[in-house]
């Protein structure tokens, strides 16, 4: 129960006056831009762009200076704004198959046309931390190399082959959780919408789970990829698509388990993960929880696994659902904990009545 | 228009500092497009997120419409961007676009291209080891 | 430009103050609405023909992306779907898909093929805006929420809008306009007479 109060206002005000110092921290420390953290947080920046799910870098950086680093206060951050846009509309599917990649690798194949091209990946770091970085150093730079060919994708191969089952292209419009409440069941399109924004930490919680055999799906990483793609929408009033901007997105398509009956020749099954920026724990976690929900569809048992259960992991995605409904347990509850107070003390006095 | 929209907006102030007078007809204001993505990638579509994006329609005094809508949410940058769509309808087309165009194109090709050259250079060379057959 | 592109006048004839503009069309809007029988009077849209301007202060202030259009009748012209396009991004659409119809009372019937909503979603139902040639505060009585006993107002007929109050809480929602001229008859009025 909710009882309206009053007081407290000049509290809340120094609160916030307090914030904001702690927020600045020791002013003899310069004062951090919001460009120093778009440009050199990037992968931070690039997490709150996608659970935000808006891409813009500068907000994304701004936020995370607002919410002195606070991830998820800062997506907090990017949800409320993005409610005060106007919707102008919506693009193209994007064409990721055009990427200009900066990083590509596949699992399933050593050599292949446009190769391994690893990026700026702290794969083969030795995790040692670098004292160096405490020092203030040059510039590095990076060598370069005669730019590689198109780069096709590797489930294109398996596909000319009949061997993974086929994707068909379709004009569906896809439903939008950000404009209707999530109702399930969810096809496939929502459920993917709803893990691309879901929180990093649970999408990859879930994905490690099901590779320990909660709702195991035998993934391959057929192809990761990660680079630019272009943004292009019709617009009316031109009566013609333009390209309105360019995002950097991070892909990965798993190669899972095959299925097959009497009528079917076996065939590979698909895991797909697309996010906003790089950011390829998550892509790859998304692909992974994407497969495993494809149970029903693909004629697999329910092993009554957690990343089985498309409401369960649906409704739990959101982290600032989550935090929101979490964190409101710590404002004012007088009234409420009063009653459970009163009631308390009255079946223990019913119990000592009842001993004596 | 590509071009426009994805220009720094510092760096079209700069090659096109002067605009000319023009009625604005729409905006400049900010919103948001939902970015779609494909299952699989060449699937049925499905919603990605949204990316901020500012637009605006100018006319010219001769009648000329112009039309922008530019990435982010800097309302000066859609402004000079529609202006300079208008124009390139005019017979200034051929001028602005050696002094406009070009340059940004230029640019662009170039960051394109170190990013390219950069990322090729860290593509895996395999060799394989003798084999222990003999 | 291609020959798919827009005149011109499509892009002109919507507020010159957005923010103050829409505030009180917007206002006046609900007035109507709340008020039904009650005429206001809306200004700032200068749609192209045949839309009135207060069809226009109502499509400017309650159409966007979201909000699919049926244009009926002689109002399904090139100029006046590029406006709506241009103006507010509103998908065009069949009757039977809209939650906002234009036209007059003549190209809008029969009204039975707009959407009354659902029990569970009431709201998802079509909101009907009739042109009209003449609006005056006499003729068919009106009677419920939001009048002071009874009012009177200029309908086209009766018929159609006593068999839509009889599916409230479903039913669809109708706004007159003439020029610029605006009264509202929502689905919760009960209209008198045969």
């Amino acid at each position: 129960m909710y009882v309206a109060v009053k007081g407290g206002e000049r509290a809340i005000d120094n609160a916030h006056a307090l914030l904001a110092e702690e927020r600045r921290g020791d002013p003899a420390v310069p004062e951090l831009s919001v460009a120093q953290i778009r440009e050199q947080m990037t992968l931070a920046v690039n997490r709150v762009m996608a659970e935000g799910s808006l891409y813009d870098p500068d907000l994304a950086a701004l936020a995370i200076k607002q919410a002195r680093g606070d991830l998820i206060e800062a997506i907090f951050l990017i949800r409320a704004y993005r409610t005060t846009l106007p919707r102008l509309g919506h693009s193209n599917p994007v064409d990721t198959g055009a990427m200009a990649a900066v990083r590509r690798v596949s699992a399933t194949y050593k050599d292949l046309p446009g190769g391994q091209v690893l990026g700026p990946t702290f794969d083969y770091t030795h995790r040692l931390i670098d004292f160096a970085l405490a020092a203030e150093g040059e510039a590095p730079r990076a060598p370069q190399a005669e730019p590689l060919g198109p780069v096709p994708r590797v489930t294109g191969f398996l596909d000319r082959e009949g061997l993974i089952e086929a994707e068909p292209d379709s004009d569906a419009t896809p439903r939008d959780l950000t404009r209707e409440p999530m109702e399930l069941p969810a096809d496939r399109a929502l459920r993917l919408q709803a893990l691309t924004r879901g929180d990093e930490g649970f999408i990859l919680s879930l994905a490690y789970s099901s590779q320990r055999g909660y709702g195991r799906t035998h993934p391959f990483v057929g192809e990761l990829r990660i680079g630019e793609v272009a943004v292009e929408m019709e617009i009316p009033e031109l009566g013609f698509a333009v390209e309105i901007g360019e995002i950097t997105v991070t892909e990965c398509e798993t190669v899972n388990q095959f299925t097959g009956s009497k009528t079917k020749a076996p065939q590979f099954t698909r895991g797909y993960g697309l996010v906003f920026g790089q950011s390829e724990r998550k892509a790859i976690s998304m692909s992974l929880v994407d497969r495993a929900l494809r149970w029903e569809e693909l004629g697999e048992d329910n092993t009554g696994a957690p990343v089985q259960d498309a409401e369960f992991v649906l409704m739990h995605a959101d982290n600032i659902q989550a935090t929101g409904f979490l964190e409101h347990i710590k404002l004012p509850h007088y009234v409420d904990f009063q009653s459970e107070l009163e009631l308390v003390r009255r079946l223990r006095a019913g119990a000592q009545e009842a001993a004596e | 228009m590509g071009l426009l929209a994805r220009a720094r907006p510092n760096r079209l102030a700069a090659v096109f500092p002067d605009m000319p007078d023009s009625t604005l007809l729409r905006g400049p204001e900010t919103g948001a497009v939902m970015v779609r993505g494909r299952q699989g990638g060449t699937g049925a579509p499905f919603n990605l997120g949204e990316v901020t994006i500012t637009r605006c329609s100018v006319q010219l005094p001769c009648g000329t419409v112009g039309h922008a809508h530019v990435q982010g949410r800097d309302k000066a940058h859609a402004r000079r961007a529609a202006v300079l769509d208008a124009l390139l309808q005019t017979q200034d087309a051929e001028a602005l676009t050696r002094a406009v165009l070009s340059p940004l194109a230029a640019e662009e090709t170039a960051r394109r291209e170190t990013r390219a050259r950069k990322a090729a250079a860290t593509k895996v060379e395999f060799f394989t080891m003798v084999r222990g057959d003999d | 430009m291609t020959a798919l592109s827009m005149n011109a006048e499509a892009m002109t004839g919507s507020f010159t103050d957005a923010p103050v503009q829409a505030a009180h069309g917007f206002r006046a809007v609900l007035r109507a609405l709340s008020q039904p029988g009650e005429i206001v009077t809306l200004s700032g849209a200068t749609p192209p023909a045949p839309m009135s301007p207060a069809a226009g202060v109502v499509a400017l202030v309650l159409l966007d992306g979201t909000t699919p259009v049926h244009l009926a009748g002689a109002h399904d012209c090139p100029a006046l779907r590029d406006w709506i396009t241009f103006q507010t991004g509103a998908p065009l659409v069949a009757a039977e898909a809209a939650m906002f119809a234009i036209g007059t009372w003549q190209a809008l019937t029969p009204v039975t093929r707009f959407a009354i909503g659902t029990p569970e979603y009431p709201d998802r139902a079509a909101t009907l805006i009739v042109e009209s040639d003449h609006l005056t505060a006499e003729g068919t009585t009106l009677r419920g929420p939001g009048i002071d006993g009874s009012a009177q107002l200029s309908l086209p007929e009766t018929g159609a809008f006593r068999a839509n109050r009889a599916l409230f809480p479903l039913g669809f929602d109708t706004l007159f306009c003439c020029g610029d001229q605006l009264a509202g008859l929502p689905r919760s009025t009960i209209v008198e007479g045969r």
